[in-house]
């Protein structure tokens, strides 16, 4: 910095130390993620031995798999300042089809054919939004009770389509990849294109523009309707592969009772993170640490057999003082609606 | 005038000061406003005006120093403690609430005082004759929906909403930054008519002529402190501006041109949902200024040339060959860059870095494939931050924490990393302090020297005539007519921006 020859005005602060620089690097945002998550295995750990086990480690990333998949692929549509409820009935969508299709055709037509129709929700996300001119909060809690009724159609209610005897769904499943369950490398993987395309490439970078102002994006030559189209359509296909991943978890194609709730977890994933509603903020290191956060909370009153009431109400908790944390320091004026 | 000597103080600050962290906003400032008078605040951006009209409303709690109402001692800790001492700030971007009528508007924070059903007609009523008081009856109706209002139009709400409070003083900040040269007039005509009713009024503006007409008294700041109070006629413009910046701006507006090259862009008959029968040539090298009253179409204009806004007929060429802009995309992808006239709201990503704003149109061009080469991009970033000056910390600093005229060189940079053929800017140098000014014109006019073909939109008379080569003067969705550099006066352009517009252009502009 020393050899651009900038005049710093009054006040400015310099040169900022080696605590602030790793401070900015990994985001202070996610240290505090850091923090909760460290009390809370110790809290958790101390209180019952077994927690610390490999394969409680294993159980709580299994665990997480599918709702961290979808908060991966929330956080990139809030961070485009949208939302999209409809994720959690996309999954349930392509989860029964995944299955059916699987019965008559196999396992790799059963896949690319969830993954399309995933494709097809998503791409009709988005066209109800650019071209209804819908809200994106209003238009996916239409498609979120649409895509369920059209699984429930097509699988007449029930679980369709037996995968688990299978090699590959079993693969998926209860398979390892260098001794990684399958769950969570489908999950990594996710997280560190996702991240990359976020971080590094042009992209990424108009996404962040289209949550941060659309009018300038769009005033400086961004097609915004091709990224909103596109993003959903990613979100579509994402949500696809979480429903595969049911039908794996579960042995069969779950309409309804795999996924129903997933879109409101993913948000909260999304928000407990860092990303901000309005769009234009959010990193998918936060939202992995944050779901990583509600994996262990889960798991942890699970095993000191904490009610499943008090659990929501926990989770609950943990969200709104989160996100008031991240308001104060913010310093916004305590006025009226929040910004 | 013979209220300047008497010791009749309605409100002194003294000795304020404001500290931000260890940035000090205010340091130890004292200003007088006293009934009858109006005191000019003046002073860059960053001096510190905001900060103290934002201890005027009770936004800001000054860390040292009083603020008294005729010697007696007042603490305003919310706007409604000021509100109710009599002291009002109109803001220069006023909040209004879209979906109700004018008339709800003006009274959005005394409704329900007279119970807990409210009678729309009476409302109206009233603001139809506190209206009529002030002479805004005629522009501005009590029944029209705040999203269908104009700036000038909401600023007069604004206004309105103070005055029917009496309060006994009253701030102005920059309200002339979104306004036309008429509705100033009327603004000078009603700040007068509060002063001669007794009111202590503070004027904070950019305009020097503004200032000059209007105040008895005028207060410089610079960095968060006084620099001295002088009664108007004591000093002069260039004493102004020298206490402002510390410096000697005599020379604003220096030209170094080329002569004009071929035709970049040519307007044939066009016409849109706003403007018609608009016939306009620029060429490389040549700055074009279009004037005109608020209202007129020129904005609108502007959005139709970058794609943003349909054409609905006529020809447009960008460098002799016919085009039809779909979006912005096309236009940029034409080389043309826009800076609109709102800056935050639809040029900057306030919450991004410096170097995301810079590289945000050519984001493509540093991209191998999709992958950003970061090095490149910073490259871009600090290459243009050193060219145009532009006060930052760094590259990483946030939009949001720089000045307006540092804003508006980091759209300007967005723009030159492009390497455009047209640059397209409406109002420039709004809401930029004097020093950021002087640099912006040297800019474009370094720009036009490159060759580049550049189109200004400006309500500031002096900034059209100093920049450009030709002026075309807008009214009523038409050009008025076209004046040459060496013919252009300040009257001349006023005279074509006022024809009258319901009749065909060429009788009417003599």
């Amino acid at each position: 910095m020393s050899t651009t020859k900038i005049r710093y005005p009054t006040g400015f602060v310099a040169a900022p130390s080696p605590l602030r620089k790793v401070l900015t690097a990994v985001g202070v945002q996610n240290i505090s993620l850091l923090i909760a998550i460290a009390v809370l295995v110790i809290i958790i750990g101390t209180q019952n031995p077994l927690f610390f086990g490999l394969n409680n480690v294993r159980v709580i990333g299994t665990a997480i798999a599918v709702t961290g998949l979808l908060a991966v692929v929330q956080t990139v549509v809030i961070i485009m300042g949208a939302l999209d409820i409809s994720v959690g009935s996309i999954a349930g969508l392509t989860s029964v089809t995944s299955a059916m299709i699987f019965t008559v055709a196999g396992p790799a037509l059963g896949v690319a054919g969830a993954v399309v129709i995933g494709i097809v929700c998503g791409l009709l996300n988005g066209c109800i939004i650019v071209f209804g001119r819908v809200n994106p909060v209003i238009a996916t809690l239409a498609t979120l009770a649409a895509y369920k009724g059209v699984a429930q159609l097509v699988s007449d209610g029930r679980a369709q389509g037996y995968t688990g005897a299978n090699p590959f769904f079993i693969f998926l499943a209860r398979g390892t990849l260098l001794g990684i369950p399958t769950l969570i490398v489908v999950l990594i993987i996710a997280a560190i294109l996702v991240h990359l395309v976020l971080r590094y490439t042009s992209v990424g970078r108009n996404i962040y523009a289209v949550g941060g102002n659309d009018i300038a994006s769009r005033l400086a030559g961004i097609n915004i309707n091709r990224y909103i189209l596109g993003v959903y359509m990613m979100t579509g296909a994402v949500a696809a592969i979480a429903g595969i991943l049911i039908t794996a978890r579960t042995g069969s194609g779950q309409p309804v009772s795999g996924s129903e709730g997933l879109e409101l977890e993913s948000i909260t994933a999304a928000a407990l993170g860092g990303a901000a509603l309005k769009g234009g903020k959010g990193t998918i290191m936060g939202t992995i640490l944050a779901v990583i956060l509600l994996g262990i909370l889960t798991n942890g009153m699970t095993l000191l057999d904490v009610n499943a009431f008090w659990q929501n109400v926990a989770k609950g908790a943990l969200l709104v003082i989160a996100v008031v944390i991240q308001q104060l320091r913010s310093k916004e004026r305590r006025i009226g609606l929040p910004a | 005038m013979a209220s300047l000597d008497s010791d009749a103080v309605t409100f002194r600050a003294s000795g304020v000061s404001k500290n931000f962290g260890p940035i000090s906003a205010l340091d130890g400032v004292t200003l007088e406003l006293r009934s009858g008078e109006i005191t000019a605040i003046m002073g860059e951006n960053g001096a510190g005006k905001s900060t103290l009209l934002k201890i005027f409303t009770g936004d800001y709690i000054p860390d040292a120093g009083t603020l008294t109402f005729d010697g007696v001692e007042v603490h305003f800790s919310d706007p409604a403690q000021a509100h109710a001492a009599g002291l009002r700030v109109i803001s220069q971007e006023p909040e209004i609430v879209p979906h109700v009528s004018v008339a709800e508007n003006i009274y959005v924070g005394s409704l329900g005082a007279e119970g807990l059903f409210f009678d729309r007609r009476k409302l109206e009523k009233r603001a139809a004759s506190d209206l009529a008081r002030y002479g805004f009856d005629r522009v501005i109706s009590p029944s029209t929906i705040g999203s269908q209002l104009s700036a000038a139009q909401r600023q007069i709400v604004e206004i309105m909403r103070a005055v029917i409070d009496n309060p006994r003083v009253i701030c102005f900040d920059e309200p002339t930054s979104s306004l036309g040269d008429d509705e100033v007039a009327m603004l000078f005509a009603l700040i007068r008519q509060l002063r001669s009713e007794g009111k202590a009024i503070g004027y904070v503006s950019h305009r020097m002529n503004e200032i000059f007409q209007l105040a008895d008294r005028i207060t410089v700041l610079r960095d968060g402190k006084l620099v001295a109070t002088k009664r108007t006629g004591d000093t002069d413009h260039d004493d102004l501006v020298r206490m402002m910046v510390g410096r000697d701006l005599s020379q604003l507006f220096k030209r170094d041109r080329q002569p004009a090259g071929s035709t970049v862009l040519e307007l044939r008959n066009v016409a849109t949902d706003d403007v018609n029968g608009i016939d306009l040539v620029v060429k490389a090298g040549e700055v074009i200024g279009v004037s005109g009253l608020v209202g007129a179409g020129r904005s609108e204009l502007m959005k139709a040339i970058v794609g943003d806004l349909p054409i609905r007929g006529g020809e447009v060429l960008m460098n002799g060959t016919a085009v039809r802009f779909r979006s912005p995309a096309d236009a940029v992808a034409a080389g043309i860059g826009f800076a609109p006239e709102e800056r935050k709201a639809e040029a900057l990503i306030m919450q991004r870095t410096v170097r995301d704003n810079i590289v945000l149109a050519v984001l493509p061009r540093i991209a191998k494939g999709l992958v950003i080469s970061s090095k490149a991009e910073k490259a871009v970033a600090v290459k243009y931050i050193d060219q145009l000056r532009i006060r930052t910390p760094s590259s990483e600093q946030l939009v949001k924490n720089l000045s307006g005229g540092n804003q508006q060189k980091v759209v300007l940079a967005r723009w030159l990393a492009l390497g455009p053929s047209l640059l397209v800017l409406d109002e420039p140098t709004r809401g930029v302090d004097v020093g950021a000014k002087a640099e912006i014109y040297a800019i474009i006019d370094q720009l036009a020297q490159q060759g580049v073909a550049i189109l200004v939109v400006s309500s500031e008379l002096p900034e059209v005539l100093g920049l450009s080569d030709r002026i075309y003067v807008m009214a009523g969705g038409r050009i008025a007519g076209t004046v040459d550099r060496n013919d252009a006066t300040e009257e001349s352009i006023l005279a074509l921006a006022m024809t009258d517009t319901s009749t065909p252009p060429s009788s009417a502009a003599a």
